[in-house]
């Protein structure tokens, strides 16, 4: 175990190191960006660049001055706002995005799951096509097609909750919704396959040969081990929480970190694209990790087997 | 347990003829893998909708703006945000081009004499939204064509390689993959549509560059599996060359992952060109695609819907039949699910 | 002897999307309190359609017993409601399967699974059971029980993973022990002592056992007695003196012929040609037939009734009828009937 955590560990290291290169890089021969045109700065702006990143000294040099920012936390200023500090830009912006996302995440694996196990125990009748509909539909409409019509139904003709706004929880509902259907999608049809081949098993035959009830077998049985592997979806259902967040934080004007981040692409504040990109790595890659790692405490198959699975 | 036979005439114990040819036929009738997979995708309901309905797209955006008489790129600002109004269906009063504008019913074309029908009527510039929906369909199929034939490219024969040689060259080559597959798509995507000139090929290149990924493992994973099938085995020790197993051997078993997984590559890469397009970094007007018919439509849609509503009712038929003949496929093709 | 267990005139289909399969068709047999049944027959014969049906484990969707009844102390298995069933099963009837691998669960401790059916069907306290778990442990020769009981499968070697499922099975001290090919997936070494160790547990706990199996030898190791299928049917039924010296169904004499014997030297195994039979389609008379070297006219058009040879031997073959022509046996069943008619004379004389 100890091994595989060190092997991974350094895995994130290096990918953290490819994409902050990379950002680099990037900023420094895109064209258009702020580093390649420097007309195009302000004289403030051209003196706080100088200062944090020597534009006057030789790539290499710079390159390493960035690295060693981005290692500290140090992810720039941003030009839109003041020259504000990108990592304070961010924590400003943490929270609602972090509620939106536990929101949706929690309440999306919850039904994602009921929605799966219904499936598996009635498969093959109207619940599972049912259930087996809702999660294609859930997999396939993009969330800022759902996230619009949301807002359009409930918020401009029903007029039941908040159009586009950020006080309180009721505000929260429809972009916790709309954040949602990815997540319950997903588990539930993770849910569901894994179910059906755990229903298939042996130790389900034997479970049934013991006398066990339907709901036993499926209650005592087949959930645990039908769960243990949904751990793994985890990593996948953050990706597209965080993408789901770009737009729907846009579509429903919630101050987050996906909004800040589709409207600096909109006004080029590159230090903002880049800080928040490294953020976003950051954030999975961790997050992937942690899962992994997860996974292994909970299964007791993989605990002791030093996980060489890759 | 016993009941005894009544008489039975003698000539009836007589040696049966004997027919050796027959001893060794296969009593079940025999399915080639291609032709099994096609009784199981018919039997799937959803997935021969799905096909049909995909089938009537791809020939819209083939023929759907010749259909229309306008041009999908005129601005005609004097007919501007028109609503849709369709021959026939106005006589029983749908689509008949009236509207509701702050309360008040009003139809514009009888306002403003127009006589056109605009079938899903017309955007801010008076362009006609029939033709740009097809054109902007097209666009992203196209987009999304030529990204998962890329894709299956580039991570079939990774993928191949990988499996194949085993070994040294498998290890380096995973680690790399590993790397690479450590950063999330998204922000590759986006990363690189910062760089590339907006447009289709650059769309197609961000999407690609993570795309194989997927493709690579599956049919890596596919391979290190079949390689040691006695059926491999037993050709390579026959005498086979390296290139008529892959050929011959590897590839007809790989064509059921290669397809299941092309199959979802299409609706991701729709999305992602939709998904990047609402967010102000896909094409750029006058270029319609999918998703930037949306992202126009959105800045109106509270007030005018039918701009939004229908090119997402497009990307969404698209994007529901392409999962649900992926799934259709994959149950098809999934061995462990035979039975 | 008495009956524990009536199998009469079983029918079962499978729906698939081929259409029907008759994977039975018009099974009988008997099984005595005590004595160990073994059936044997190649894959797709019936036979573990055949037992499962009698857990009434088939899967209900797919599945149909078209016909015939299962009579177990009273209860016709065949019509009982599922909440019977969750009675019957894991404590009068009880079953242990062919991968030990598969057959535990894999997230559930050792002690956990074993204690389940004595909560379940005995009422025992938590420590009660416990302690009972431990004894069964032991009784299937696990050393160190009370460390092995908290541990999981994955920590357990196959031939200890089927030890623990014997437990499980004979937890309740069931009336019928349904054996499905219990030592296939192990090795020979493992194998004999499993099966020892099933005969050393079914003195013990005076249980019937139905020993399903594709391996003579085996067979001829455990069973008492032993029913022969093929096609969904069972050919021929007998003591295992009589199946294995004493064969007529051509069938059993082509299983007796193509088995290896230490002295069989360097002559070819024999083999029995043909594919069996495609039960989406079953064939008008002996399933047999088309396979069978001394097949008569008879055989393609009708299907021979049960033939009784002695009071505990019945065979279904047209050959047994009296006026089929007699036929010459292939040497090997000739040889192994000689052996057995000598073997006779010899313990005639020795009782007298």
């Amino acid at each position: 175990m100890a091994k595989y955590l060190i092997k991974r560990i350094i895995y994130l290291v290096i990918t953290l190191f490819i994409i902050a290169s990379l950002t680099f890089f990037l900023m420094k021969f895109l064209p258009g960006s702020p580093f390649q045109n420097e007309e195009k700065l302000t004289e403030d702006q051209r003196v706080i660049l100088d200062e944090k990143y020597g534009l006057d000294k030789p790539i290499p040099v710079q390159y390493a001055n960035y690295m060693m920012n981005v290692v500290k936390g140090d992810l720039g200023v941003s030009f839109q706002f003041d020259n504000q500090p990108v990592t304070k830009l961010l924590k400003n912006r943490m929270g609602p995005s972090l509620q939106l996302g536990f929101q949706a995440m929690f309440i999306g694996t919850i039904i994602g799951i009921l929605l799966g196990v219904l499936a598996a125990m009635f498969q093959n009748t109207w619940i599972d096509y049912g259930s087996t509909f809702l999660a294609v539909l859930g997999k396939s409409i993009p969330s800022f097609v759902f996230a619009a019509l949301l807002q359009y139904v409930i918020g401009v003709k029903l007029g039941w909750l908040p159009v586009a706004s950020w006080n309180g929880f009721a505000s929260s509902i429809m972009p916790t919704i709309a954040l949602a259907i990815f997540p319950i999608a997903t588990a539930a049809r993770f849910m569901r396959t894994e179910l059906i081949e755990v229903f298939s098993s042996d130790y389900i035959t034997l479970a049934k040969a013991k006398g066990n009830s339907r709901m036993e077998v499926s209650f005592k049985h087949a959930i645990r081990n039908g769960l243990i592997p949904l751990v793994t979806v985890l990593g996948p259902m953050a990706v597209g929480l965080m993408t789901g967040s770009m737009v729907v934080e846009k579509i429903f004007a919630i101050p987050g970190i996906g909004e800040q981040f589709v409207k600096s692409i909109m006004t080029n504040d590159f230090p903002i694209i880049m800080g928040t990109t490294i953020f976003f790595a950051f954030l999975l890659t961790v997050i992937i990790l942690i899962v992994d790692i997860l996974y292994g405490i909970i299964d007791p198959r993989i605990r002791l087997q030093g996980g060489d699975k890759s | 347990m016993m009941n005894v036979p009544e008489k039975i005439e003698k000539h009836r114990f007589d040696p049966a003829p004997k027919d050796h040819s027959d001893l060794e036929k296969i009593e079940k009738p025999q399915l080639s893998f291609g032709k099994d997979a096609w009784l199981r995708v018919r039997k799937n309901k959803a997935a021969i909708v799905s096909a049909v309905l995909l089938l009537l797209i791809v020939v819209m955006a083939i023929i759907g703006p010749s259909l229309s008489k306008f041009d999908p790129y005129a601005q005609n600002v004097a007919h501007g945000n028109l609503p849709p109004r369709v021959p026939v269906l106005e006589d029983i009063g749908i689509f008949d081009g009236s509207q509701k504008i702050g309360g008040v019913e009003t139809n514009k074309y009888e306002e403003l004499g127009i006589e056109e029908y605009y079938w899903f009527g017309t955007d801010s510039l008076g362009r006609d939204l029939f033709s740009r929906v097809w054109v902007g369909t097209r666009v992203s199929l196209y987009i999304a064509l030529l990204a998962a034939v890329i894709d299956m490219v580039i991570g079939v024969v990774y993928g191949l390689i990988s499996g194949f040689k085993g070994g040294r060259v498998d290890n380096v080559m995973q680690r790399i993959l590993e790397v690479i597959s450590g950063i999330p798509n998204l922000i590759v995507v986006i990363l690189m549509l910062l760089i590339l000139k907006p447009g289709i090929m650059s769309i197609t290149i961000a999407l690609v560059i993570t795309g194989w990924i997927g493709m690579a493992r599956v049919v890596r994973g596919q391979v290190l599996k079949l390689r040691n099938q006695e059926y491999i085995l037993a050709s390579r020790t026959l005498g086979a060359s390296n290139f008529r197993l892959l050929f011959k051997h590897l590839l007809p078993n790989l064509s059921g992952v290669i397809i299941i997984n092309t199959m979802f590559t299409i609706p991701s890469a729709i999305f992602f060109e939709a998904f990047l397009s609402f967010i102000g970094i896909g094409l750029q007007a006058p270029e319609a695609s999918l998703g930037t018919l949306i992202e126009d439509g959105y800045k109106t849609f509270q007030f005018l819907p039918h701009l939004m509503v229908i090119p997402c009712i497009v990307i969404c038929i698209i994007l529901i039949a392409c999962n649900l003949m992926g799934d259709g496929l994959r149950d098809a093709f999934d061995p462990k699910m035979r039975d | 002897m008495k009956k524990i267990l009536e199998v009469s005139d079983l029918h079962i289909s499978f729906h698939t999307f081929a259409g029907e399969v008759q994977a039975i068709r018009g099974v009988n047999f008997d099984l005595f309190e005590g004595e160990t049944l073994a059936i044997v027959g190649e894959s797709g014969s019936g036979k573990s359609v055949t037992t499962k049906s009698i857990m009434r484990l088939l899967p209900p969707d797919n599945s149909e017993i078209k016909k015939g009844k299962i009579l177990f102390k009273d209860t016709d298995i065949a019509q009982a409601t599922e909440k019977q069933m969750q009675k019957i099963r894991g404590k009068d009837i009880s079953m242990i399967f062919q991968d030990p691998m598969t057959s535990l669960n894999p997230t559930m401790t050792i002690g956990k699974q074993i204690m389940e059916p004595l909560l379940k069907h005995q009422k025992l306290s938590k420590d009660k059971a416990r302690e009972r778990a431990l004894k069964l442990l032991d009784l299937v020769g696990i050393p160190k029980p009370e460390i092995r009981i908290k541990q999981y499968p994955h920590q357990f070697s196959g031939g200890m993973r089927q030890r623990v499922v014997i437990a499980i099975a004979l937890a309740c001290a069931p009336k019928v022990l349904i054996a499905d090919e219990p030592t296939t997936a192990l090795d020979v070494t493992i194998q004999a002592q499993i099966l020892d160790l099933m005969k050393e547990l079914q003195k013990q706990i005076e249980t019937s056992i139905i020993f399903i199996t594709h391996d003579l030898g085996v067979v001829a190791n455990v069973a008492d007695r032993v029913a022969v299928m093929y096609g969904g049917k069972i050919v021929e039924i007998g003591t295992v003196d009589e199946i294995f010296y004493n064969p007529q169904h051509p069938y059993t004499w082509g299983l007796i012929s193509s088995m290896p014997s230490l002295d069989s030297g360097d002559e070819e195994l024999f083999v029995i040609p043909g594919t069996p039979p495609d039960l989406l389609h079953p064939p008008k008379g002996d399933a047999f037939a088309p396979r069978n070297p001394y097949a008569m006219k008879i055989d393609l058009e009708e299907e021979p009734p049960m033939f009784q040879v002695s009071d505990t031997h019945f065979a279904a073959t047209w050959l047994l009828h009296p006026d089929a022509p007699k036929v010459d046996p292939p040497a090997a069943v000739k040889e192994r009937k000689a052996i057995y008619q000598a073997k006779q004379a010899a313990s005639l004389k020795g009782g007298q």
